[in-house]
């Protein structure tokens, strides 16, 4: 059983003293900013991205990995406290585990939302660790045209399974795109886009680009009105559920968890739409349908297993095929990078501590996760009533010193800058940021493999269509096109993302 | 059809015409090059070209359908104190030293939230620059000097 001597290896490499601090203070830190507010994982991960060069490859990762799904956890924890989800895909939860708070059942609702996550991280773990080998193997049999293919593939399904405009996430992926192009051109070594700056021949700093538009840009929006946080929790009892709700939560935990491991895999914010289908699919096959919105335990269960699922199973596509599904997962493929690893289909058998420590860590980090929010749930509600005029001013502080501490290069300080007014304005107009993250950190992949194909096929631009694997990936990559610009799955896609609001 | 809605996705497209124009326009200057053989200029021509027509596409569809929406107020105090305390901090912080660069930094981004006043700004920007201190320079052991050559002289 060679699963069984990977995850061996795995937990040897995640069971040594600094990589388990590590897994606990990433998934500390994820817990605190998933409750907070105003500072979502994305902008968190990129700020302490510049900090983790000085540890081992596995170590960063396993923190910057925590920090994502403790920011899970943490969404959900004031979802249902206080109605405020601080994490896109808890908006679910809101809807009945709030109504299950105000009815004196957040204890229960709690209790759910903690074991139906850590259920379902463990089960999207091993998944996770499953597929790996099989995809990362048949990606050894692709060359750059299918990569090529691959990376269309995800930057058109990314758009499909957004919510908002196709046209405006096109046009923020193409935006993207060129960004990336700044700096030397790597065949030619021509600067490009540089205005004659030295400093910007090695490219914007994709760091400064993240915190500027998911940190200062986030920031802005705040400021626009008044931010005033009513903390009015009555204390939590009873963190424990009856036989009863262990009854009615075992069906919706396992249909949420198959869910969520399935649709982690897809492009564009998975772990979002997983827990819109979860919760959807449990107000169907209900016998009370009735009770949802009005505090179901259900509408709980489903959507907060799916989700959690989904966040481990985002890392396949990243750690076999080094393809980001999503901007947390662009940034992690930063990370790789930065530490001088190539992600990609070989990274499993180079670096395979590093893959299988990170994979087990996460089950560790998803135990520690239900230690930390049950019995310590007081803790992070008193997190909340830290005032925003602290917190934003914390957020600039990191963002500077950690932006600037990569290559002290004070440009990537001043792009934070103008990518927090580019996002600001893009987000006023209606455009989603995420896309535009996307396509910068796979621009430089795309332009290399159209290249190379090139140079290889001896100028021929069939090449990507007679080549099979490659004619698949380009063809589904047209389907989901497709999908995203047809009039009836819009509709019915805007109901999945905007009924239950 | 909603004016507010309208001229926000005009905005939306006039944005992408503009980013698409200047990518095009200078890459054109670069060596192009043919399918066969890319230049730099090839990749970066050919996408600004593609941003332009999806900028005009937003826009004339913002004049069929307009999404609705206002644009909503916008913080100009905290936009450009905001920048201002960014650009500060990477202009001086080799020149000043992390110590009285942030400071300032801080300061200047804590009078950005609504009704800020200048002494818990102050309280803000001392405790905020001990923290980082802790963290970045004692903690992490980055090596930022506290106090740069300006003040050396």
């Amino acid at each position: 059983m060679d699963i069984l001597q990977n995850l061996g290896l795995g937990f040897e490499t995640a069971f040594t003293p600094i990589n388990l601090l590590f897994a606990f203070i990433g998934v500390a830190l994820g817990t605190a900013v998933g409750v907070l507010p105003g500072i979502g994982p994305t902008a968190t991960i990129a700020m302490l991205l510049p900090i983790t060069f000085g540890f081992e490859p596995v170590t960063s990762l396993i923190m910057l990995a925590g920090i994502y799904y403790g920011a899970q956890y943490g969404g959900s924890t004031t979802a249902i406290l206080i109605n405020l989800p601080g994490e896109s895909s808890a908006a679910v939860t809101a809807l009945d585990g709030h109504q299950m708070a105000k009815q004196g059942r957040a204890g229960p609702a709690l209790a759910t939302a903690a074991l139906g996550s850590f259920f379902a991280g463990t089960v999207g773990t091993l998944a996770l660790a499953l597929f790996a080998v099989p995809i990362s193997q048949a990606a050894l049999l692709f060359g750059a045209p299918e990569y090529f293919s691959l990376v269309v593939l995800g930057l058109i399904a990314s758009i499909a399974l957004a919510s908002g405009s196709v046209l405006k996430a096109l046009a923020m992926i193409v935006l993207g795109l060129l960004l990336g192009t700044v700096g030397q051109d790597t065949f030619s070594g021509t600067p490009r886009f540089t205005f004659g700056l030295r400093e910007l021949y090695g490219g914007l700093d994709f760091v400064a680009l993240a915190v500027g538009l998911f940190g200062v840009a986030e920031i802005l929006r705040n400021l626009e009105g008044d931010i005033t946080r009513s903390v009015m929790v009555q204390k939590v009892k009873n963190l424990w559920l009856t036989k009863d709700d262990f009854r009615r939560i075992r069906g919706p935990v396992l249909r949420g968890t198959g869910l969520g491991t399935v649709l982690g895999v897809l492009p564009g914010a998975g772990h979002v739409l997983a827990s819109f289908v979860s919760y959807s699919v449990e107000k169907r096959v209900s016998k009370r349908p009735q009770e949802f919105g009005k505090g179901a335990i259900e509408g709980v269960a489903g959507p907060e297993s799916a989700n959690n699922a989904a966040a481990q199973t985002q890392f396949v596509p990243l750690l076999t095929l080094g393809l980001p599904v999503s901007p947390i997962m662009a940034l992690l493929l930063g990370a790789f990078i930065i530490q001088g690893i190539v992600p990609g289909p070989n990274v499993i058998n180079e670096e395979p501590a590093l893959v299988w420590g990170l994979i087990a860590s996460m089950w560790i980090g998803n135990l520690f996760l239900v230690l930390l929010n049950l019995p310590l749930i007081g803790l992070w509600v008193k997190m909340l009533t830290i005032p925003y005029r602290f917190l934003f001013p914390a957020i600039i502080a990191f963002a500077s010193i950690g932006t600037f501490s990569i290559n002290r290069n004070p440009f990537d300080v001043y792009a934070i800058a103008f990518f927090g007014i580019l996002g600001y304005v893009l987000i006023k107009l209606g455009c989603e940021p995420a896309p535009l993250l996307l396509g910068f950190v796979l621009g430089p992949l795309l332009e290399t493999y159209l290249r190379r194909s090139l140079i290889i096929s001896d100028g021929d631009p069939t090449v990507f269509v007679t080549r099979p694997i490659s004619l698949v990936l380009l063809l589904l990559a047209l389907g989901a096109f497709v999908i995203a610009v047809l009039p009836t799955v819009r509709k019915k896609r805007d109901v999945v993302f905007e009924e239950e609001d | 059809m909603n004016m507010h809605g309208a001229r926000k996705d005009l905005l939306a497209g006039a944005v992408f015409v503009c980013f698409g124009l200047a990518f095009a326009l200078t890459a054109g200057s670069y060596d192009v090059g043919s399918a066969l053989r890319m230049g730099p200029g090839y990749f970066p021509l050919v996408l600004g070209g593609l941003l332009v027509v999806l900028g005009i596409a937003i826009a004339v569809k913002a004049f069929v359908a307009g999404e609705g929406g206002d644009l909503g107020a916008v913080p100009w105090k905290a936009l450009v104190l905001l920048v201002v305390a960014l650009l500060f901090f990477g202009y001086t912080v080799r020149g000043l030293g992390l110590v009285p660069s942030l400071l300032v930094t801080v300061f200047l981004t804590a009078l950005a939230g609504r009704n800020a006043r200048v002494i818990p700004a102050a309280l803000v920007a001392a405790s905020l620059t001990a923290l980082s201190i802790l963290i970045f320079v004692i903690a992490l052991q980055l090596r930022l000097p506290y106090f740069g050559f300006w003040l050396q002289g």
